[in-house]
């Protein structure tokens, strides 16, 4: 099952025009620089913009199509505003069931309790709108979202308005939402951290276009994408919790590449977790280096190499399948006279656990 | 000194005219304003200054034209006379339909404001919650703008209580029919009945000052709640 959007919509002097497949599972990010109509894109597809021309399928249900333009409120979605936008009369709890009681019985999937536990906001419910926190205001607002059970749920930047400590409050509750619901979820992000931190599938956008989608682990290390080639480049990989090592307070996660160790995490065995590694912590070498410090030393394959800059290179590596970034300089390049297929030794100094 | 009977009567006519003025006007007024404040038809702005006419109009003027049509040989009057109804004209009802038309914009604009200062994003978080575009209105525009329905009803209700000029054109002034306080009051200085002039100005200046009062705090205490 897939959503398919091909969607043109003329405003203000932007042209918005989108042909996209999205699985219709996991969180997309819709992810580009602002003003790119990412925003515009998201309430298109809920609706919100009556203009919007095209082709708008979810699964095998029609939204819109020629002359058939379902209205918002008979689209099966949920939809968080950037600001929580709370009903300023209602209190919390009437927030939350204002959609709720709008959708028959035999269609809740998400039960308020569900929601409630989801968000962590058992404790607001009597408090109006005006009580709560930032954090909490849009904690209530995704709540409320996802108590309509949608079939699809839009995110619009939920976290943009908060400070990082308020982020820092909500991305978990976002994890564990990815986790325990099945609802896919566009999500409208320019943040890469929190694109790293959620999506499974990426969406560039660029003036109203896209310009790339795919997987996100994929989407990350293409060279011929700007993120590849921007300061921040890094590569995500999903690894597995293997063992714990007492002695040292060491977590070792295991992937179809090797084994990382990092810092000693609190998770059971078998857990599934993103790394995170940044090309720029990681460094090549043509043999295996066994007097160093560095811990995560991997087997790669040199797949491309592309200038980045005058006096730097970015180098994507294939480590048992799974692709790695590494930016080194164009010098340390041709001294080691890397070029596609060569072996070598990818060493990441950093890594970093998602989670 | 007390109330003759005269007074009493344009006292219960006067706020009987206030009472259903102001209900005729929130009814015809709420969706007129719903309209002007979601609306972005190019020429809206004729209607708006068609409805804050009474504004700045002589009431004479507004009286006058409606006298004209409301008589026997006018539009309205013989509208009404064809369907077998009295003249309209030196009637209640007419009185009615003169008050509507001149207290007009003190209810359309205070509902058009509110309308307005809702803005577009509750209601479309409505729309995503399921919300009909009925529904939204029910559940989610009247409330947040009720605060405006206060002052617009107060307001319509207070500027047809201090009509004079409208009222004088088209009602006449008869006695237990269409003499309202306001005339009441200008008969009573005519025949130099001071006291009882007295008595109904201060009455109706007490009554204005106590609604505005209401208004006022009401809305305050709105204002400071939103904060």
């Amino acid at each position: 099952m897939s959503i398919q959007v091909s969607l043109k919509l003329e405003k203000e002097g932007f042209l918005l025009d989108v042909d996209l497949g999205i699985p219709a599972r996991g969180i997309t990010a819709l992810f580009g620089p602002s003003g790119c109509g990412k925003t515009t894109l998201l309430r298109a597809i809920a609706g919100l913009e009556p203009k919007a021309r095209g082709v708008l399928r979810m699964g095998g249900q029609v939204w819109q199509d020629g002359d058939c333009f379902l209205p918002p409120h008979r689209r099966p979605l949920g939809y968080v505003f950037q600001e929580a936008s709370l009903f300023p009369h209602l209190n919390v709890r009437k927030n939350l069931e204002y959609g709720l009681r709008r959708v028959p019985a035999d269609q809740r999937r998400v039960s308020l309790d569900n929601a409630i536990d989801l968000l962590d906001i058992g404790q607001l419910l009597m408090r109006k709108p005006r009580q709560l926190s930032g954090g909490e205001r849009q904690r209530v607002a995704i709540a409320r979202a996802l108590a309509v059970s949608p079939k699809l749920l839009l995110m619009d930047e939920p976290l943009a308005a908060l400070d990082v400590l308020r982020k820092q409050e909500i991305l978990p509750h976002l994890e564990s939402l990815h986790a325990r619901l099945d609802i896919p979820v566009i999500y409208v992000s320019h943040s890469p951290d929190e694109v790293a931190r959620l999506a499974d599938h990426l969406v560039l956008m660029e003036q109203g276009r896209i310009s790339a989608s795919g997987p996100i682990a994929d989407m990350l290390t293409r060279v011929d994408l700007p993120l590849a080639r921007g300061n921040d480049a890094e590569a995500l990989i999903e690894a597995r919790v293997a063992e714990h090592d007492d002695t040292y307070a060491l977590t070792c996660l295991d992937f179809p590449g090797g084994r990382f160790t990092v810092a000693r995490k609190d998770l059971a065995i078998g857990t599934v977790v993103r790394l995170r590694v940044i090309a720029r912590d990681v460094s090549l070498t043509l043999a295996r280096q066994t007097d160093t410090s560095i811990l995560n030393i991997f087997p790669a394959i040199v797949d491309e190499i592309v200038p980045t800059g005058d006096s730097q290179v970015t180098v994507k590596l294939q480590v048992g399948g799974i692709p790695l970034l590494s930016r080194i300089t164009r010098k340390s390049a041709a001294l080691l006279e890397l070029q596609p297929g060569k072996s070598v030794y990818a060493q990441a100094k950093t890594v970093a656990l998602l989670a | 000194m007390s109330l003759s009977d005269a007074d009493i009567s344009a006292l219960f006519i006067t706020l009987r005219l206030a009472g259903l003025t102001t209900i005729i006007l929130l009814l015809l007024g709420t969706p007129l304003a719903w309209w002007l404040a979601r609306s972005r038809w190019r020429f809206k702005f004729l209607l708006e200054a068609l409805i804050a006419l009474p504004l700045v109009l002589p009431p004479t003027v507004l009286g006058f034209y409606l006298l004209i049509s409301l008589g026997p040989n006018g539009p309205l009057g013989s509208l009404s006379q064809s369907l077998g109804g009295p003249s309209l004209a030196f009637s209640f009802t007419g009185l009615v339909i003169g008050s509507v038309l001149y207290s007009m914009p003190f209810v359309i604009q205070p509902l058009q404001n509110a309308f307005a200062a809702i803005g577009n994003r509750p209601l479309e978080v409505a729309a995503t919650l399921r919300a009909s575009p009925l529904d939204r209105f029910f559940t989610i525009a009247l409330p947040l703008a009720h605060s405006g329905f206060l002052t617009a009803a107060v307001l319509g209700f207070a500027h047809t209580l201090g009509e004079f000029g409208v009222v004088l054109m088209i009602g006449g002034n008869i006695p237990g029919r269409t003499q309202v306080l306001s005339i009441a009051i200008y008969d009573h200085v005519e025949s130099l009945e001071y006291g009882q002039a007295h008595l109904l100005s201060a009455g109706l200046l007490l009554l204005a000052f106590l609604m505005l009062i209401l208004v006022y705090a009401v809305n305050r205490r709105f204002a400071v709640a939103q904060q």
